[in-house]
């Protein structure tokens, strides 16, 4: 099994078998995401003695309060959501599920509606990030119900018996409340170079032109909203974060090889040819599962996967 | 000249600022109220609290709280079956091993008499609790070919496929224990 995939690798590393290019560091044989570590340095041994514990476990509902609708009226479709809190200013307190019950009458179709509401009328304190309410911006991107998806495009489930519970994008560091640190994702992303990379001109000396054929397949690749819903759906992204790269940037990197217009495929490639960037991929397919905007990154890591072992 | 000017100009205003603001602030103009109070911070000692808040970051929960799917679970499974086969693999090769040190009796006659011996109901649960990881396994790398190359990775597919998996493992280990 290992013996063809160290041939496939070999193969794919064209840039190497031109010696006259002299590749630039950023290109050498690495972990791509590795470069960009400085986001999540090690902890000393004395600050952890110190600091409480990330995987401290959750307060669960039955042992906290809960807040009710502000005014029932009699005919009132009562819903009960269990939402995530964490406060930044009690470091050392433990993350707890808070319950909110909201009268479904009054309260918008989406989660975000519900959320907004409680904000307003509820608990000021409650945190989460939102802006467009039309899923094009991804900043409300939560796992409501064990799936990660948009909260803007979330309905809630009209059935008053079941229980709606509403967390943080999983296993991310959490700012607060639904609010969880990017940081990291966001440097992975820039580790990809997500832009066009060139040295020719265009022949025309105007634009760089592409065919109908060409342009088509970056249809399902550049509506990507980067909200990180499929990243944190893979468990693989869960254990390795730090090195394997996850869906979402990995899709954004086939995005830029499969441009006709881009002149640095090979080195795009070799960028990820290592065990950890792409190669962490095990087809769990979460992915592809959670996409809010309907995408495939499991597609588009297959495809990168194929490039790389079939040139 | 000009710059010189700009300085005896400046002078001026300087010396007239102090009377002016006060008629900036007329008297019983409402003072507006903040419920939250913020507190302005330096860049550096920005970077010293958000330091600081990262350290006692929880990391929030992931694997007991996301839905149970065929996606993860038959690739948890898949993954648990491996390592059942190599595990027993490895077990029966080092107790073959250390067999004639040991005085045990591993060699095929010897095995195949004791589990000949064997109440039926043992040996269908012997063959099951072992065909099952097999041919999971196997079919479930049918499946990993097939999206090595790019195909079937449309969601409804993968969701069909991964079933399909399961039910043909149960049905091939079946048959497989009562049968072969």
């Amino acid at each position: 099994m290992a013996a063809p995939r160290t041939l496939a690798r070999l193969a794919a590393r064209r840039s190497a078998l031109v010696p006259a290019v002299v590749r630039p560091a950023v290109f050498a044989r690495g972990l791509a995401s590795v470069t960009d570590s400085a986001a999540r340095e090690p902890v000393s041994k004395l600050a952890e003695s110190i600091v409480p514990d990330p995987a401290r476990k959750v307060v669960p509902e039955s042992q906290t309060s809960t807040a009710k609708e502000p005014d029932p009226s009699k005919e009132a479709k009562i819903k009960t959501f269990h939402i995530y809190r964490w406060n930044p200013d009690e470091p050392s307190a433990k993350p707890k599920m808070q319950t909110y019950t909201l009268d479904l009458n009054r309260t918008g179709p989406m989660m975000l509606d519900a959320l907004i509401r409680i904000k307003n009328e509820v608990d000021p304190t409650l945190t989460f990030r939102r802006s467009c309410r039309e899923g094009i911006c991804g900043s409300c991107a939560m796992n409501i119900d064990g799936v990660n998806t948009l909260a803007c495009l979330c309905r809630i489930p009209t059935e008053t018996t079941k229980e709606s519970r509403i967390y943080p994008l999983p296993h991310m560091y959490v700012v607060k409340d639904l609010v969880p640190d990017m940081t990291l994702f966001y440097k992975q992303y820039r580790s990809v170079k997500p832009y066009l990379q060139r040295d020719t001109p265009a022949p025309d000396g105007r634009e760089f032109r592409q065919s109908k054929a060409e342009r088509k397949k970056l249809d399902g690749l550049y509506e990507c909203i980067l909200c990180a819903c499929c990243s944190t759906s893979c468990p693989s992204y869960w254990w390795n974060q730090e090195e394997y790269l996850g869906p979402a940037v990995l899709l954004q990197s086939y995005r830029w090889i499969a441009d006709s217009r881009d002149e640095k495929t090979a080195q795009r490639q070799d960028a990820l040819n290592n065990s950890m960037s792409l190669y962490r991929c095990h087809t769990i397919l979460n992915c592809s599962r959670t996409c809010p905007k309907g995408l495939n990154p499991a597609l588009a890591i297959a495809e990168i996967k194929k490039s790389m072992a079939f040139t | 000249m000009a710059s010189q000017r700009v300085f005896q100009l400046g002078l001026r205003r300087a010396a007239v600022a102090p009377s002016f603001a006060r008629f900036q602030q007329p008297a019983g103009r409402i003072v507006q109220r903040r419920l939250v109070a913020t507190e302005h911070v330096n860049q550096q000692k920005g970077t010293e609290i958000l330091a600081k808040q990262r350290l006692q970051r929880p990391v929030s929960p992931h694997l007991a709280i996301y839905r149970p799917q065929i996606t993860w679970y038959g690739s948890g499974l898949n993954r648990l079956t491996a390592v059942i086969l190599s595990g027993s693999l490895y077990l029966f090769g080092f107790a073959y091993l250390a067999a004639p040190a040991l005085g045990w009796h591993l060699e095929t006659p010897s095995m195949v008499a004791t589990v000949a011996a064997w109440p039926v109901a043992a040996k269908v649960i012997a063959k099951f609790t072992l065909a099952m990881p097999f041919f999971y396994h196997s079919v479930n790398g049918l499946r990993h070919l097939a999206w090595d190359l790019g195909k079937g990775l449309k969601n409804q597919t993968v969701i069909r496929t991964g079933w399909t998996a399961v039910g043909a493992s149960v049905v091939l280990s079946l048959y497989y224990s009562f049968f072969v």
